[in-house]
Formats: structure tokens, C-alpha cells, sequence
């Protein structure tokens, strides 16, 4: 065999060396097999950092609760205590710094997620009370008659 | 918050129609692109393994056809690359494929595999037109060049690496490394494509795509749809050249060894009708296999009748009904079958069949990608794909009519540069 | 990288030998403390328990930046009707974004259908999220390492890694993932890793006005979700896949998977 036969390998050689010393200097350090095993746990360690630091927009009904406490209580003491403060004020975000105001959710769209008919067995939502959008005060805002924090309009 | 951008386009939104009951987060993902990258890299494969057939088993009857194949094969090589490209979301990432692969991936093994079959690739060329590229060398050097002959001459004189020795052991040690090139090839072009099969029957979520017989198939219709595109593209290469020899031009083949090749419009004649006569024979037999294959997975699913079989039957039997059992099957498969088969096979005849094949292969790809993902997770849903003809986006553009066609394109523009560096239809005497 | 070891896992993952990862805990026994820490998150729904007012699809898409109005989620809440005749009818418009008001039923192309109170023999809500699978297929198929399990058993997606290949869409059987509209990369839940991380609890849990989801840490004998688990009669979907997923159902329906 002539010698040049090994040229082509040379410059396949030089071409894998390039690519690794490129891989070396592009490849985060911290990238590599971790807890996991090499099927599930290979990645950069530094993204688990960066999604515990995504912000948080819901801060949770006891956050509401270290100023609003008179109205957390009045709300649980009706059938809608259970439903989180922010699921009808809105997520609080760094609320009363940003924004400074929440804006409430009024809709008659909203309490249909819950109160609009549907024959459910097998269902809790069987269990809710429930209208007719159609033929209950079809145009008007539920909040005009009850009261969001203490629905029934028996007890109003 | 609530008050976001109002129109956001959800990738696989815009070619997707659902039916019936389809998970939200459901879109025919995997589109167009998708189809051609397997289709693509068939092609390649294909090739390679036809010019293999003589640089390796020595069939002699492959002889004018196996250079063209090579080259060709190198000129279809990039485009292997391109529907991925343009499928990806984050194409600037495409090398992390390299940097960090994850080898229980299927596609992981592209970076690799596919860079280790583009080096083969061009090693065999290297070697096949080593005495080529030094000549070629001696002459521009000797005489006064003109224009591009200066350029010429720098590209020559640096892909011939130095390697100036043509000397009868030097030849004979070129056409060595070229056998054990090509042989070392078939298995690379095999694992290739093979593995293209593994990305889809490896996903188990995929009821349509999970079998181990995808990669085989896969193999089976790219070597089909890569002898295909042969026959045609070297027929049609070969009427341009009749075509322009009539007119005193010579098409195709490099100005300065034009005047070396001493050859008449029958004798090209000849050689067509006869390479493409032979090539012919391979396909069928290629044909036969891939057809068997694919007969036996649909016929395999409908007799276990797993739990999927209920949507896969409505689907293969029903919404695809015309694009798997007359497209694919029928035009794409049976009808040049049948053609290739009937006695006093034509060039024409056989260019015909090859066009029939190559679309019954795109559709095999298009039926397997695109039917794969037309049924819901839910067993309970349709998806639609509708391939976006008039792009509006750059989306739409990509994986698009439009993206379709520069991948389909690409080839023949690398190839007219290609062809200009090392001359597919130039024949010389060689020893293997 | 001790590339020992990573041989081994290779070849081990190459012999196609299903060899579960159990096997290798008795070599090193460090390997044992990082497979079996003492946190592992699970997650459990009551089926029952969902009236599907979608709230828990509502904060989902706040929580986690998730454009509103672009038809993909990261959790969503399914109906399904079963008729007396046996007729099973599903949907989930908008993933449930704007909850179930209507007692039409979305059949997408085929437009909008009611079936009439009394030929409902039962009907029920069903919220759907990634499972943290165990074995999730969908890293095991990511060619980049940019999806990846973390030691708390969350399965996440490195947005600055990610290629958008799609690949882990189509592995997963759950169809939880998705393109995220503005970042272009794959989407999934991620269990609200950023307050759980911190001792909260997940948007969609505590957006749950009935209690219907829970998160929890499986490996704590005193939590309720590993209680629950432990002593009632779960689910799981999907379990032929072989993903070992972690969100457990209560109330589960065959038709449902």
C-alpha cells in the first residue's frame, strides 16, 4: 500500500479532533450524567436552578390573609370558603407593590364554570347548584342579586 | 396575564384539522420535512449501495452507472440534512446533536453516523478520481488559463491533498482503498437509513410506527427509491448528453477532457439503454422485498388485532384509504412492478417505472409519517394534515410546498457544481 | 464523568437487556441514596372531586407564562359522557381553559352534539397533566440531553438547550407536550417546580376550589398524596407503556386512558 492512501484518514482525524476541541470550549461544565442515570438524569445541572427560580404569580389565599383577614373570614364562613381568593381576584403577582390593584373577575362567565347546568352523575358537579345560562336573567351579571362572598340569597 | 399577545401561532396549528375527540396539545407535529428526511436520506443511501454493487461485488454491468451513483450520492448527502434543519424550532441548536449526544435517542446517531458516511463518501470519490484530479492538475498547470480554470485549479490542488503520485502501484492502491471503501459503506449507508426506520418504530406512543420491522422497510424502499432516482436522473443525464452531442456541445463533461472521450450519439445510445436495462433488474429485486415487507406489517397488525388496531384500521382502511392502497400500493408499487416485468423493457419504459417508484416510495414516507400522526393519543380523534401551498409565514414556508421543493431542488444544484470538480459521466479504462 | 460507568449503562441500555436501573443500586451504594432519596413527588386526582370548572387550567396558564389564547396547555380537564346505548363522547375545548358551561360536547370537524339528560348513564371530569413518569419516554428519546428526570423525580425542559426537534412530543403517550408558542421550544409541566421546590404547592392544586388535585411526596409515609396512594384504589394511565407514571387517579373509568 502507497502511503498516500492514509491522507483522506488525516483529514478525517483532524476533522473529529476540531470537533471535540470545539465540543470542549461550547459544552457548559456542568453539563453531564446526574442523578438519574445517563437515560434520564443527562443534562445542565444549572436549568434545575433556573426553573426553581421562575417567578411565582398565585401566592395563595394566606398570603390574602395578612391584610385582608376580614374578608377571608367573612368568605369562609359561606359555601364559596373554599374557593381560593385568587381564583376570582386574579393571581396577586407582588401585589400591593405591582400591581397595585387587583382587577376582579365579575363575569357571568366565571361562575358558570361552576353554576351552569350540566347533568354530571358520577360527578361532584352533580352537587353544585346549578342554572340554566339561557333562561336564568339571561344578559345580567350574577353579582347583581348574590353576593360572590355569600352566594346564597336565602341568607342575604 | 390575561391580556397576552391575541394571536399566537402554535406550531402544527395551521395544518392541522381535528376531528372528534384530539388531545389539546395534539398537532401533527412532524410534517412535511419529516416526510422528505427519511425520504432523502434514502435516496442516499440508495445510491451509495448502487455504486457499491460494482466497486465491490464487481458487477460489470453497473460500470457507467455506479460513478454517476457515487457522485450523485455525494450531491444528495447534504439534503439529507436539510428537512431536519428546517423542521427544527431551533435550528442554530442543530449541532447540540454533536456536542451532547444522548445515545438512547435515536436521532442522537445522526451527527455521527451521518458525518462518518459523508466521510466515506468522500474518501471513495477522492480515490475513484485521484488519477483524475493530478492529471487535471497537469494539464491547467501547463497551459494558459482562462477565467474559473485558475479556480479550478487551487480546488484541485487542494482536495488532491498533495497526493501527486500516480504511479501504477499508486492506482492500484487507490482502487483497493476504493473496495474497501464501498464495502465498508453499505453497512454505514445501511445503519443510516436503517436507523431513520428506528426513529419511528422505536416510539412506542406510536401504534402506527412501532414495529421492528420499520427499520428493514425503511432499508428495503430506500435502496429502491435510491436505484430509482438512479436510473432516471443518469437516462435523462444521458438524452442531455445525446442531445448535445448532436449539436456539437458537450454537456456534462469538463471542456478539457471533452476532446479525450471520443464517443458517438449510438454508442451513448448503447450504454443508456443497457445500464438502465441492468439497474432495472436490481430495482425489481429490491421492489420485491420492500413490497413483502410492508404487506406483511399491515397484514401482521390486522391479524393480532392489539388494542390499536380499531383506530389503525379505520385509518389505513378508511381516511387513507387512496393514498396507501392506490397511491402507494397501486401506482406506486404494482403499476411499474408490472412495468419492469413485461418483456423488451424500454429506456423510456424503465424512466417511467423509476418516476412511479419514486412516487410510490414518497408516499410510503408520507403514509408513515403524516398517517402515523393521524390519530388521536385518545384512540377516540382524527388529525388532518393539509400541506400549506401558499406559505404566510415563514412557518408555513418551511414546512410548506415551498420547503419541499428547495429540498427537492438542492440536489441537482450540487450536483452541476459537483459535476463541474469530478465529472460523473467521464469513463476511463479502471482495474477493478 | 466516570466513563466506567457510563460505558456500562451504555452497554447495558445496548444489550437491549431490560435491566432495570435497580440492578446497578447494588454496586455503589451512593448510587442507592440518589435513586432512593427521600423526596420523590407524586401527584393524585379525584376524579369525583372535579366539577370542571377549569380554575386548575386557568392559573396553569398564569402561573406558567402559557400565551392564553394559544391553543396549547400544559394541563387540561377532560369530559367524558358515556350513554345508556354505550356511546362514548370526550372533549376538552380549549384543554377546559374557560371550563364546561355548555352541555354541547366539541366533536372538532364534526361540530358540536348534545346528548339529552336522560340517555346519560354517567358523566365525568377528568384534569390531565404530565405524569413524571418513572421511566419517562420522552427523555429517554431527547437526542440532546435537554429533557431530563430531576433527583426529585420531575421530569423538565432546559429551554437553552432544547433543539425543537419535536421527538419527545411524539414519545410521550400522554400528549402533554407541546411547542411553546413564543420560547420555540418543547413544553411540559413541570410540576410548578418553582414553588414546590420552595414548600408550595402547585398553581393548579391550589387553584382547586374542591380539592380534586394534590401534590405530595411519595416517599413520606405522613403525606396525604402517599397515603392516599398507599391505602385507597388508584389508577394510572396508560400503564402498557411501561413509563411508571406518578400521577395516580381516583375514580378512574375504562373508557378513560
Amino acid at each position: 500500500m502507497k502511503g498516500h492512501v492514509w491522507r483522506p484518514l488525516f483529514v478525517v482525524i483532524g476533522l473529529v479532533a476540531a470537533i471535540l476541541v470545539f465540543r470542549m470550549f461550547y459544552v457548559p461544565a456542568d453539563f453531564g450524567v446526574h442523578d438519574q442515570g445517563y437515560t434520564f438524569g443527562f443534562h445542565r445541572l444549572g436549568n434545575e436552578q433556573e426553573w426553581k427560580q421562575f417567578p411565582e404569580k398565585y401566592k395563595g389565599t394566606e398570603y390574602c390573609n395578612e391584610c385582608h383577614d376580614d374578608k377571608v373570614e367573612s368568605i369562609s364562613k359561606s359555601g364559596h370558603g373554599i374557593i381560593p381568593c385568587e381564583d376570582c381576584h386574579g393571581a396577586a403577582f407582588n401585589h400591593p407593590e405591582d400591581p397595585e390593584k387587583l382587577t376582579v373577575d365579575r363575569s357571568r362567565a366565571l361562575c358558570l364554570r361552576c353554576h351552569s347546568e350540566l347533568y354530571m352523575p358520577s360527578s361532584q358537579r352533580n352537587d353544585l347548584p346549578g342554572i340554566n345560562p339561557k333562561t336564568h336573567n339571561e344578559g345580567m351579571e350574577c353579582s347583581e342579586c348574590h353576593n360572590p362572598h355569600n352566594p346564597s340569597l336565602e341568607e342575604m | 396575564m390575561v391580556e397576552q399577545v391575541a394571536q399566537m401561532v402554535v406550531h402544527g396549528e395551521a395544518w392541522t384539522i381535528k376531528d372528534l375527540f384530539v388531545l389539546p396539545n395534539e398537532y401533527v407535529y412532524w410534517s412535511i420535512q419529516i416526510v422528505l428526511y427519511p425520504y432523502m436520506t434514502g435516496l442516499v443511501a440508495g445510491a451509495f449501495v448502487l455504486s457499491s454493487l460494482y466497486h465491490v461485488f464487481g458487477v460489470e454491468k453497473l460500470k457507467e452507472i455506479a460513478r454517476f451513483a457515487l457522485v450523485f450520492s455525494f450531491a444528495l448527502l447534504p439534503v439529507a440534512m436539510m428537512p431536519l434543519l428546517l423542521h427544527l424550532q431551533q435550528p442554530f441548536r442543530g449541532i447540540h446533536v454533536m456536542m451532547t449526544p444522548h445515545f438512547t435517542s435515536a436521532i442522537s446517531a445522526f451527527g455521527i453516523v451521518f458525518l462518518t458516511y459523508a466521510c466515506i463518501v468522500a474518501s471513495e470519490i477522492w480515490f475513484v478520481y485521484r488519477k483524475f484530479i493530478v492529471e487535471s492538475i497537469d494539464r491547467l498547470e501547463n497551459k494558459q488559463r482562462r477565467g474559473i480554470e485558475s479556480l479550478l485549479l487551487l480546488v484541485y490542488k487542494v482536495i488532491s491533498l498533495g497526493a501527486r503520485d500516480i504511479s501504477p502501484e499508486a492506482l492500484e492502491s487507490d482502487h483497493k482503498a476504493v473496495k474497501f471503501l464501498a464495502g465498508l459503506g453499505i453497512p454505514v449507508a445501511c445503519f443510516l437509513h436503517g436507523y431513520a426506520g428506528f426513529i419511528f418504530g422505536s416510539v412506542k406512543a406510536n401504534a402506527l410506527w412501532m414495529t421492528p420491522l420499520m427499520p428493514v422497510i425503511f432499508i428495503c424502499s430506500a435502496v429502491v427509491s435510491g436505484i430509482a432516482l438512479c436510473i432516471l436522473c443518469y437516462a435523462i443525464f444521458m438524452w442531455l448528453r445525446r442531445w448535445a452531442l448532436k449539436r456539437g456541445k458537450t454537456f456534462f463533461l469538463p471542456e478539457q477532457v471533452a476532446g479525450t472521450m471520443e464517443i458517438t450519439d449510438s454508442q451513448l445510445r448503447d450504454m443508456q439503454d443497457y445500464e438502465t436495462k441492468m439497474t432495472s433488474k436490481y430495482l425489481l429485486i429490491f421492489m420485491t422485498l420492500a413490497i413483502t415487507l410492508e404487506l406483511l406489517d399491515i397484514i401482521f397488525r390486522g391479524y393480532t388485532a392489539v388494542k390499536s388496531w380499531d383506530i389503525l384500521r379505520e385509518v389505513i382502511y378508511e381516511h387513507d384509504f387512496v393514498k396507501i392502497f392506490v397511491l402507494q400500493y397501486g401506482i406506486g408499487n404494482a403499476l411499474p412492478f408490472l412495468m419492469l416485468l413485461l418483456p423488451g423493457l424500454t429506456t423510456r419504459r424503465a424512466c417511467v417505472a423509476s418516476v412511479l417508484v419514486l412516487f410510490g416510495v414518497l408516499m410510503m414516507r408520507w403514509n408513515v409519517v403524516i398517517g402515523g400522526q393521524a390519530f388521536s393519543l385518545s384512540f377516540a380523534g382524527f388529525m388532518h394534515y393539509h400541506l400549506p401551498i401558499i406559505p404566510h409565514d415563514i412557518e408555513t414556508f418551511k414546512e410548506g410546498m415551498g420547503g419541499a421543493l428547495l429540498v427537492a431542488a438542492t440536489p441537482f444544484v450540487i450536483f452541476y457544481f459537483l459535476n463541474m470538480i469530478f465529472p460523473a459521466f467521464y469513463a476511463e479504462d479502471e482495474a477493478h | 464523568m466516570k466513563r466506567r460507568e457510563f460505558l456500562k449503562k451504555t452497554a447495558v441500555f445496548i444489550s437491549g437487556a431490560s435491566v432495570s436501573l435497580s440492578a446497578l443500586e447494588l454496586v455503589d451504594p451512593k448510587e442507592v441514596l440518589a435513586k432512593n432519596p427521600d423526596l420523590r413527588w407524586g401527584f393524585l386526582v379525584n376524579t369525583y372531586k372535579c366539577v370542571g370548572c377549569g380554575m386548575c387550567v386557568k392559573a396553569c396558564k398564569i402561573e406558567n407564562e402559557i400565551p392564553w389564547d394559544a391553543n396549547v396547555t400544559r394541563t387540561w380537564v377532560e369530559r367524558y359522557v358515556i350513554t345508556k346505548e354505550g356511546k362514548v363522547l370526550a372533549d376538552s375545548p380549549k384543554g377546559a381553559r374557560d371550563g364546561f358551561t355548555s352541555k354541547l360536547i366539541d366533536r372538532a370537524a364534526e361540530g358540536k352534539e348534545l346528548v339529552p339528560d336522560k340517555e346519560i348513564a354517567q358523566a365525568f371530569f377528568v384534569p390531565k397533566l404530565c405524569n413524571h413518569c418513572t421511566l419517562p419516554a420522552c427523555v429517554q428519546v431527547c437526542p440532546v440531553g435537554a429533557t431530563y428526570s430531576t433527583k426529585d423525580g420531575v421530569v423538565l425542559v432546559d429551554r437553552k438547550w432544547c433543539i425543537g426537534c419535536g421527538y419527545c412530543i411524539m414519545g410521550c403517550p400522554y400528549g402533554v407536550r407541546f411547542f411553546h408558542p413564543v420560547v420555540h421550544t418543547a413544553d411540559k409541566c413541570t410540576f410548578c417546580y418553582h414553588r414546590i421546590s420552595k414548600g408550595g404547592n402547585t398553581a393548579c392544586a391550589q387553584a382547586c376550589p374542591f380539592g380534586a388535585r394534590r401534590i405530595g411526596n411519595l416517599r413520606d409515609p405522613n403525606d396525604p398524596v402517599a397515603k392516599a396512594v398507599l391505602t385507597e384504589r388508584v389508577g394510572i394511565l396508560r400503564d402498557e407503556y411501561g413509563t411508571k407514571p406518578n400521577v395516580y387517579y381516583i375514580g378512574l373509568n375504562k373508557e378513560v386512558h
